[in-house]
């Protein structure tokens, strides 16, 4: 027999499995191979005494669908899981993760340091509607790292951004911004729609909430919309007295403090048991029940994503209609090294790129691809196209899109997973639609 | 709540109810490099229904002041010194793996201040694996994910958290790593593989005594854990399966329903 004592190596499931399995159990639920779809808003109590434990959450279970819902349960710890977060609290859709989690950390009065570059309806969330509630925001160009600690001030009680900024595919030094985070003592929110947990788990980086938009890659089939706020568990609301809501006792339950019951699941805690009674921007089961049956297929659909992504950065970057390409696969992208540290298992499959002839140009492109669809959305399995400058962010004036870093010449590229000379094929007809107005132009 | 014991800062979680020194007290200690808050599916019931329900912190962990204690001999006589701390004469004490060495312990110590006895995952002694316990004593984060993985049973691997949205094993390890590994764990781990005294203390127990085990406890396996049971008379013991060592959480409401029935029959609450 050999001395050589085997090296202990722990045996929790990895990525793809736990796309699969995470957070359900079949003997809890007849057998069933399938998640169920728990079609009801409300749960039977087994008597007075557990209705009045389940209120003052003396035990874990669901009362009403709007608070928690099995279904959407299973979802929650699925993506928990992936991202390596302690808990997880889906939403109607990516918008309302966003504002359920502003109002877990933030009170009338309070501050946040917010990334330019962003969806539009989230740039317009932060810019108009939050000040409405009291909360103000100072915006900071992503790259402009040194920029996010000195808009810090003393009512800040959080950094939000996009991990690749939407469109122009800026990306935020995140271990860094987390640094100066964690120095002035508040947490930093990261929306990482674009990358999925496949690509980046931001927990290890620094982040502390990360927030997702389901509706796009994670559910992938461009068939639902769902969002979730994911908890990483490690920061400390208790370090100062920033944050009197997660660790003072709370009124409306029984004198509660969710930071010193709950720990590393504090905020999801608060955030369901007072941003989901309060706003109940809920999920509905059927659409949790797509969502995992896109997280099913989450590795394989973002190796196809990534895949032809790179194809199509090298096919645009040789093409004599396109002017430039951002995409942090490229050598000469400023965030080229960082996208190699941050995303290890690929850089995504959204691609912005400026047209030759400017607006017109790009409107002739987008009217004239017939397998690319032009519509608001990206992640889905078909390849998607859309300009932004009158799209998306269409609602920002000639300064904000500037600062958001948006061109007019700008065309958002979403890769799907078609076969990639079907999607060259079709760019063709598009890029030679384009280039017609300006031929008779020239004239 | 705060208070002191041996000059440092004690935390204990109530429940989310204020401490009244007119309940009786059930005290919750919590296993090694865990915190308080493994507790919380069993002590808000309890603090809601009669009782003060203490789930302390031990030294050096979790919310807690000072340094981690040494032995569990030490951990026993603290427990002792948390009753007298709060102002009571007797309490009812629950423990889960290494505080169940403790709470046997602290029972055959102090006969006449521990009214009911309950343990979860407990064993007579718990040796250590060497090189897990060298992992924790060198720092390693591997000793907590080790430790993780031998703790939930295979369902509780895949989740399903009896409270929506919380996934098991990210959880614990976020607890477990929330201090200094080597200060907590570490120190925890040399405890529970140095206390010999498992058996001998058993035998001395009196008290109405409750056993949880869990078919699928890679910690502290049943035949332990009833090998302990047989020892102190008249113990009960329930075996749940489909479960792992972290039987608190994965079975949570198996776990609260078998207790309230034990504690709430030997050790009753104060009636509203």
């Amino acid at each position: 027999m050999s001395d050589k004592k085997k090296e202990l190596k722990p045996n929790t499931y990895k990525f793809d499995t736990l796309s699969l399995h995470a957070g359900y159990q079949p003997h809890k639920n007849a057998g069933s191979r399938q998640v169920p779809i728990y079609q009801t808003t409300s749960y039977l109590f087994d008597d007075v005494d557990h209705a009045a434990a389940l209120f003052n959450l003396e035990r874990g279970g669901h009362i009403y669908s709007r608070i928690s819902n099995p279904t959407v349960g299973v979802l929650e710890e699925r993506v928990a899981s992936l991202e390596g977060g302690t808990a997880a609290l889906a939403t109607s859709s990516g918008m309302s993760a966003i504002f359920l989690a502003v109002m877990t950390l933030c009170e009338a009065g309070d501050h946040l340091v917010v990334s330019s570059q962003l969806y539009g309806g989230t740039v317009n969330l932060f810019r108009l509607t939050l000040p409405k509630f009291g909360i103000k925001c100072t915006f900071v160009k992503p790259r402009d790292t040194e920029g996010f600690k000195k808009a810090i001030q003393k009512n800040t009680k959080g950094i939000f951004g996009e991990l690749v900024g939407n469109p122009g595919n800026e990306i935020m030094n995140m271990p860094e911004i987390a640094k100066i985070a964690h120095e002035a003592g508040i947490p930093l929110m990261v929306d990482a729609t674009y990358q999925t947990p496949y690509l980046c788990k931001p927990f290890e980086h620094g982040a502390d909430i990360v927030i997702h938009s389901l509706t796009k890659w994670m559910a992938g089939h461009g068939s639902s919309m769902a969002g979730i706020l994911v908890e990483g568990g490690k920061f400390d609301w208790m370090q100062n007295d920033k944050f009197p809501t997660m660790t003072k006792p709370y009124e409306g339950y029984h004198g509660l403090s969710f930071a010193e019951e709950f720990g590393p699941t504090a905020f999801t805690m608060k955030a369901r048991a007072e941003g989901m009674r309060d706003f109940g921007p809920c999920l509905s089961p059927q659409n949790a029940w797509n969502v995992l049956q896109g997280i099913e297929t989450l590795s394989v659909r973002m190796k196809k994503h990534c895949s032809n992504a790179e194809e199509m950065v090298k096919y645009l970057m040789s093409h004599e209609s396109v002017a430039w390409v951002s995409h942090p696969s490229v050598p000469d992208h400023p965030d080229h090294e960082l996208a190699k540290k941050l995303l290890p298992n690929g850089r995504g499959s959204m691609i912005a790129f400026g047209i030759k002839g400017g607006k017109e140009a790009g409107v002739a492109f987008i009217n004239n691809v017939k397998l690319a669809s032009h519509l608001a959305n990206v992640g889905d399995t078909r390849t998607l196209v859309i300009h932004p400058a009158s799209g998306t962010h269409s609602q920002m004036d000639e300064a904000t899109l500037k600062f958001a870093g948006l061109s007019h010449d700008m065309i958002r590229l979403s890769v799907g997973i078609e076969d990639i000379e079907d999607i060259k094929n079709d760019f063709e007809v598009g890029f030679r639609a384009a280039r017609k107005p300006r031929l008779v132009s020239n004239q | 709540m705060k208070f002191r014991v041996n000059n440092s800062e004690v935390y204990a979680s109530t429940g989310g109810r204020p401490f009244d020194k007119k309940k009786p007290l059930i005290i919750f200690v919590h296993g090694s490099g865990l915190t308080h808050m493994t507790w919380v599916l069993q002590t808000r019931y309890f603090a809601f229904h009669g009782y003060n329900a203490l789930a302390v912190d031990l030294p050096g962990h979790g919310l807690s002041g000072g340094e981690s204690l040494k032995s569990i001999e030490e951990m026993a006589d603290w427990v002792s010194a948390v009753i007298d701390a709060v102002g009571h004469k007797e309490a009812s004490l629950v423990g889960h793996s290494q505080g169940c060495l403790v709470t046997v312990e602290c029972t055959s110590r102090y006969p006449d201040k521990i009214k009911t006895l309950s343990l979860m995952g407990g064993a007579g002694a718990i040796p250590m694996n060497p090189q897990l316990l060298s992992l924790a004593e060198n720092n390693d984060p591997k000793a907590v994910d080790l430790m993780m993985d031998w703790a939930h049973g295979p369902a509780g691997h895949f989740g399903g958290h009896p409270v929506p949205g919380l996934y098991h094993i990210n959880t614990g390890t976020m607890l477990a790593k929330s201090r200094t590994i080597q200060n907590t764990l570490g120190v925890d781990f040399r405890a529970c593989d140095n206390y010999k005294n498992g058996f001998e203390a058993a035998k001395k127990i009196k008290c109405p005594t409750l056993s949880i085990l869990a078919t699928d406890d890679k910690m502290c396996p049943v035949k332990e854990g009833k090998k302990l049971a047989s020892l102190i008379e008249g113990s009960q013991v329930d075996i749940i399966d489909n479960c792992g060592h972290m039987m608190l959480l994965e079975e949570a409401d198996r776990v609260l329903t078998v207790l309230k029935k034990f504690i709430t029959t030997n050790y009753p609450p104060l009636s509203s």
